[in-house]
């Protein structure tokens, strides 16, 4: 019964999501706002086809699998952070959160030989933890979210540090090693979950009422809050969402490095919140783009990749993902 | 105090035999040092409009949120089709039936005004934990209400942040219609509307006149004797005397509103 309903919710997630590109007419080209709604997935096409003249190996379908493959931590990541920035939040803690969860599953599989499985579910709930105290302290204690998350970072930074001595654990499992190496039906696993975890957090957000109640909290929260929806638990939601695709994106690091590193990792949190205003998101909530956070994410990775194919230090990586953020957020000015 | 009571219930609005549905007695509300409410008494007719009038800090809107669940009395009783209820939160009065159209509408923005209307009543469909959004249930029933009212917006789908000012009141007001079958309450529904505008959302009041019972606040006397049928006078957080609308008129409102005029109502009040 809910699969019947399933099909054509899915078909016109798609479709829906496509509908942020209306107007494709002459005359919307002119318009700054067709531009910027729609400014992810031309930048996109523009890096591809930039890299593409440059490289000869970067279009080839290896180069495109393992770009995806390292673009499917961050997905999952920046998807997380869409559900807490919906709701006009936002999740510092995410930059320890990750290593603290992956070094979670390395102290549990590895020191204490848990079975795998356990480590992982540790792993979960510990970075879900984390969701739901940024959460209860910000909704419930009505803390600043900047400051709480903050707060959270320096914390889980040090937890994780502690709880491995600063160390590097290895962690050898054939799954998670094929997790990291195989396919399925031609597709990489990494894609297929990246690809699993964003059509859910669609579904869950354009086509489920909580979703709804999580672009009314975002949107306007007095208003929110009159027409009865509790607030408080839908920030908190939000945050134990976030919290388990941390745990998620923490298992998918530990299946590609082979290991947990406890280090911080801030790249990745600004990458998470630089592919969510990509994608088209408000900072400020109230409006949400799972296929702009996506394309967000991808197009991220693919100036990393690019970079790397045309031996350009990494050193300028940072600066021009520094760039395509402002230069996403000036369009922004524009949009609807 | 209950004389005073007393004092305002002899000027009850309300023909004899007519349905009570709300009635409220002596309701008292504090905010640390401030007594907003401090003895109110008044009643509502099935099928009526009535109007709640008052200066600036009479106690209408704690009166209204004692109404609606966002405040709790201190002292006194309200009853709702003659039974006692004590709402702690907004969806206890919901439940009952009972709508507010809030000052600030209580829209979002970025979403669709069928999504607005629909605000965490959301129709969906499918069995167990997994339920999706019926949209087009939803867009169809959005659709009807708004035209049954004569509410015009340029689509449903339209977010409500496209909408203009009066567009934005009709559809917040048409949302309380709709799902307010027993009652349904407005603050200050005209108060940032041009003079088309107000007239749309009257109109919209007046549509639903018969079997639905409103409260309307209004600063606007005028507006209050186009719409209501009786009205209550609050001031400084009592209520000071109810009038049929037809039996009274403007200067004695004003005079009941400001307490300056020898009413019979402020003699009521000096004698305690």
């Amino acid at each position: 019964m809910s699969a019947a309903g399933e099909t054509p919710s899915g078909v016109s997630a798609v479709t829906g999501a496509l509908k942020g590109a209306r107007d494709w007419g002459a005359g919307a080209v002119r318009d700054p706002v067709f531009w910027s709604n729609n400014a992810v997935l031309f930048g996109l096409a523009a890096v591809v086809v930039v890299f593409s003249v440059l490289s000869s190996d970067f279009l080839t379908s290896a180069n495109i699998s393992d770009l995806l493959v390292s673009a499917a931590i961050l997905v999952v990541l920046a998807l997380g952070q869409q559900f807490v920035i919906v709701t006009g939040g936002i999740d510092l803690s995410m930059g320890s959160n990750l290593p603290w969860a992956a070094v979670l599953l390395g102290w549990a599989s590895t020191t204490h030989h848990w079975p795998l499985a356990a480590g992982i579910a540790l792993a979960f709930a510990g970075a879900a933890a984390v969701g739901v105290i940024n959460g209860s302290v910000i909704a419930k204690v009505r803390i600043d979210d900047f400051i709480v998350t903050l707060g959270t970072l320096g914390i889980m930074n040090g937890l994780a540090l502690v709880l491995v001595s600063g160390n590097t654990v290895a962690v050898t499992s054939t799954f998670l090693q094929d997790l990291a190496l195989n396919s399925v039906l031609g597709i990489r696993w990494f894609i297929v979950v990246a690809l699993v975890v964003a059509i859910a957090a669609h579904l869950l957000i354009f086509h489920t009422a909580y979703g709804t109640h999580l672009l009314a909290t975002g949107g306007n929260r007095d208003a929110a809050r009159s027409m009865g929806i509790r607030v408080d638990r839908v920030r908190i939601s939000a945050y134990l969402i976030a919290g388990l695709l941390v745990g998620l994106a923490g298992v998918l690091l530990v299946a590609r490095t082979a290991g947990a590193d406890p280090s911080l990792l801030t790249n990745q949190l600004l990458s998470s919140i630089a592919a969510v205003v990509l994608g088209g998101s408000s900072l400020f909530g109230g409006r949400a783009s799972i296929v702009g956070t996506v394309a967000g994410a991808i197009l991220l990775t693919t100036l990393i990749n690019g970079f790397t194919l045309l031996q350009v230090s990494q050193y300028y990586q940072p600066v021009a993902v520094g760039l395509v953020v402002v230069a996403s957020a000036v369009l922004s000015r524009f949009q609807r | 105090m209950t004389a005073e009571g007393n004092a305002s219930t002899t000027a009850d609005p309300a023909q004899p035999g007519s349905e009570t549905l709300l009635e409220v007695e002596d309701l008292e509300k504090r905010f640390g040092a401030v007594q907003a409410l401090r003895g109110a008494t008044l009643s509502l007719r099935r099928g009526a409009v009535t109007a709640l009038v008052g200066d600036n800090g009479a106690g209408k809107s704690t009166l209204i949120r004692c109404l609606t669940g966002v405040h709790r009395p201190d002292r006194g009783t309200v009853r709702f089709k003659g039974r006692e209820v004590h709402f702690r939160l907004p969806e206890d009065a919901r439940e009952l039936g009972i709508e507010t159209v809030y000052q600030d509408l209580a829209l979002v923005e970025d979403l669709t005004v069928w999504q607005n209307v629909f605000l965490n009543r959301e129709v969906r469909r499918g069995l167990g934990p997994v339920r999706f959004l019926n949209k087009r249930a939803m867009v169809r029933s959005a659709e009807e209400t708004l035209q049954r009212l004569g509410v015009n917006v340029p689509s449903v789908n339209a977010s409500v942040r496209r909408l203009s000012g009066g567009q934005r009141q009709s559809v917040a007001v048409s949302r309380a219609v709709s799902w307010g079958s027993a009652l349904v309450i407005m603050d200050e529904p005209t108060a940032s509307l041009g003079v088309r505008e107000t007239e749309a959302v009257e109109e919209l009041v007046r549509l639903r006149r018969e079997g639905l019972t409103v409260l309307i606040i209004s600063h606007d006397l005028r507006q209050v004797m186009r719409l209501a049928d009786h009205v209550w006078v609050l001031r400084q957080g009592r209520v000071v005397g109810g009038r049929r609308v037809a039996e009274s008129d403007e200067q004695e409102l004003v005079a009941m509103i400001t307490g300056v005029a020898g009413d019979r109502d402020r003699t009521a009040d000096d004698g305690e």
